[in-house]
């Protein structure tokens, strides 16, 4: 017996979706993939090019427009401005995904003590959240990059201290709920400690919860790390920053210099935009109403 | 912004019905329950804005920029040891810093902000004329960003599912994910280079006395950097007014509606657009926190000369008076926002005034 062969491909075609995941956390982990793969891919040209022929000074060749030998053309110290580029991102993904790393820690400790060391820790942090989130994340900044004389350290920390209060809000209602669970009734009343209930219950049920808060505020710490750059409160100038570029090519767009900022600052734009869905994706998928969409 | 503010007084009047209805069954006077929620937001203000000093005043007490240093600037080495320490003297910086946080609120108590190192007048007078020039930036992209954003996210939520909301969608996916300064960075390349349609820079036309500036001069300069401004602030109101006019059209009362042959304009008009310009509009307000760090960076840009642009140079060169006039300033505008975005919805929904009474 011969099947028809274009039943075969509909059957086919009908198997196919109902035998692998759903639609949308398919597309969210070929997506991470290809990010992850795409970052490293970026990286390892960046330290590989770091240095070397990209970022050598070259008059003969200064001030281009985007080329084939230049795709991003080259700044008017004749370097070429995709390995700046690519340098500039590499360099924003590491101070990002420190930041937004330190960012998610304080909001766990935060969140966790609120709801698990009884009523005056609970108005403490929230006092405290009150307090980060009365002044423009802006304003914080330029404060504590003040504070810690410019550099990294100031970028790091106050971009991990700006961001906290969000993600920290949604761990203590988390924790919460889970504080009246049976297992942590029935932990409690075996004799075990608070901070044991916290790191061995808790910690591991919120650990989803964290890593998406984490990564939905990766996007936000690279965007304000490079703010911070450019308005020159951020890294040192020696560093090459997309923040750095930026600043610096406005004093060359009056002489019609255009690709210095356009192309960075789409990177950048890509970038950020990537991180976002995906941390969105995440977000959707441990939704439990929207996770089967 | 006429139909939103309509809302207001609508839901003003609502309001007070509820309350009306609520004293005359025996609850209390309308005078107690309002008196008692500003008594509580102005205590509110006041603890935040103490601690606000206090937590500022110790980091930057404990900073490595030298204030002396940051005063004297490039001359640094002309100016001798004696100098440098008559310098601390003078500004009280040879203190301890307990002394010196009680004299600072103190004069804050009177009125004075101290002087500004970098501009060399009173903080309050730099503030007060910088707050000025980026008021009225801010109100222009603030109204502009608010329109536009309510307006496409209506148009998305109308058009679900179908190409123009995808489109918008998308646009404010974008929109989200730029960086403030690279659009200003792009406008004033496209515009006001290229084009030449604006100029580059400054809130008015250089070597031109104050008076002679016109509104149309101001205008111009003013155009880009509110540009820029709003459109950041786009696409947290649409995305926020489509997912609420979205879970409008599905309830109960927009179905009986469609059942009765309500359709498209006359159905938002009547049934969507009231419950969702409130939470447009309160979203708006509590967005005064991004739309103050949104100028910082515009100004930047743009050298347009208002708090933004003040809190970056006073960041940069160490002008500590300043720095604490403004981070105080900015927390009193945040503050301002979440109160009114607060307010807002107190004049509209009767239960949150409610609560507020019982706890």
């Amino acid at each position: 017996m011969m099947e028809r062969p274009e039943m075969k491909a509909a059957t086919q075609r009908k198997a196919v979706p109902a035998a692998s995941l759903p639609s949308g956390r398919l597309r969210l982990l070929v997506g991470a993939a290809l990010l992850v793969a795409a970052l490293l891919g970026l990286g390892l040209w960046a330290s590989l090019s770091g240095g070397g022929e990209g970022l050598r000074t070259n008059l003969a060749e200064r001030s281009l427009p985007p080329s084939w030998g230049h795709p991003l053309g080259t700044d008017w110290l004749g370097r070429d401005m995709l390995v700046r580029t690519v340098q500039g991102l590499w360099l924003s993904l590491q101070v990002g995904l420190l930041a937004s790393l330190a960012g998610t820690a304080i909001a766990a400790a935060a969140g966790l003590s609120a709801a698990l060391l009884g009523r005056t820790a609970d108005r403490i942090v929230s006092w405290l959240m009150d307090l980060f989130l009365s002044l423009p994340h802006l304003v914080t900044l330029i404060l504590i990059a003040f504070v810690c004389g410019g550099g990294l350290r100031g970028v790091l920390i106050g971009v991990a201290l700006t961001h906290w209060p969000s993600l920290a809000r949604l761990i203590r209602a988390e924790a919460m709920q889970l504080r009246s669970a049976d297992y942590v009734a029935v932990s409690r009343s075996l004799g075990k400690s608070r901070v044991w209930i916290m790191t061995r219950h808790l910690l591991p049920h919120l650990l989803p919860q964290l890593l998406t808060g984490c990564l939905l505020l990766f996007p936000h710490a690279i965007l304000h790390e490079a703010a911070i750059t450019f308005i020159g409160l951020g890294l040192p100038p020696d560093q090459p920053a997309i923040g750095v570029i930026l600043s610096e090519s406005m004093r060359y767009l009056n002489a019609g210099l255009w690709w210095l900022a356009v192309f960075p600052g789409v990177a950048l734009l890509l970038l950020v935009g990537a991180f976002d869905r995906l941390g969105h994706a995440a977000s959707a998928l441990l939704d439990p109403g929207r996770s089967q969409q | 912004m006429e139909k939103l503010s309509a809302d207001i007084q609508d839901g003003r009047r609502r309001g007070a019905g509820a309350e009306a209805a609520q004293s005359a069954s025996g609850g209390e006077g309308i005078k107690g329950g309002w008196g008692l929620y500003l008594l509580g937001k102005a205590l509110r203000l006041i603890l935040l804005l103490a601690a606000v000093s206090a937590v500022t005043f110790t980091l930057v007490s404990h900073s490595p920029v030298d204030p002396v240093r940051a005063y004297i600037g490039a001359d640094i080495l002309r100016v001798g040891p004696e100098q440098q320490a008559q310098i601390a003297a003078y500004w009280g910086l040879d203190e301890p810093p307990l002394e010196r946080f009680f004299r600072w609120v103190g004069a804050l108590l009177s009125g004075d902000l101290g002087t500004s190192m970098i501009y060399r007048e009173p903080v309050a007078d730099v503030i007060a004329e910088r707050f000025a020039s980026s008021a009225l930036l801010m109100a222009a992209a603030w109204l502009l960003s608010g329109a536009l954003g309510f307006s496409a996210g209506i148009a998305a939520a109308m058009a679900h599912g179908r190409w123009p909301d995808r489109l918008i969608r998308r646009c404010c996916y974008l929109l989200a994910s730029t960086p403030p300064f690279w659009l200003a960075l792009l406008l004033l390349t496209v515009f006001g280079v290229a084009l030449g349609w604006f100029p580059i820079g400054l809130a008015a036309p250089a070597g031109m006395a104050a008076e002679e500036v016109g509104w149309l001069d101001r205008l111009r300069h003013m155009a880009l950097p509110a540009l820029t401004l709003s459109v950041v602030g786009i696409a947290p109101v649409a995305l926020h007014t489509r997912q609420k006019l979205l879970e409008v059209l599905a309830s109960d009362h927009a179905l009986y509606a469609r059942s009765r042959g309500e359709r498209g304009w006359a159905l938002l008009r009547r049934h969507g657009l009231r419950a969702v310009a409130l939470p447009a509009l309160s979203l708006q307000l509590a967005g005064f926190s991004e739309l103050f760090g949104g100028a910082v960076l515009a100004e930047q840009v743009f050298s347009y000369p208002g708090l933004g642009q003040a809190t970056v140079q006073a960041g940069l060169r160490g002008d500590v008076p300043l720095l604490m006039g403004l981070v105080l300033g900015s927390a009193l505008f945040v503050f301002a926002g979440n109160l009114l975005a607060d307010l807002s919805y107190r004049l509209v929904d009767p239960r949150l005034r409610e609560r507020s009474r019982t706890s």
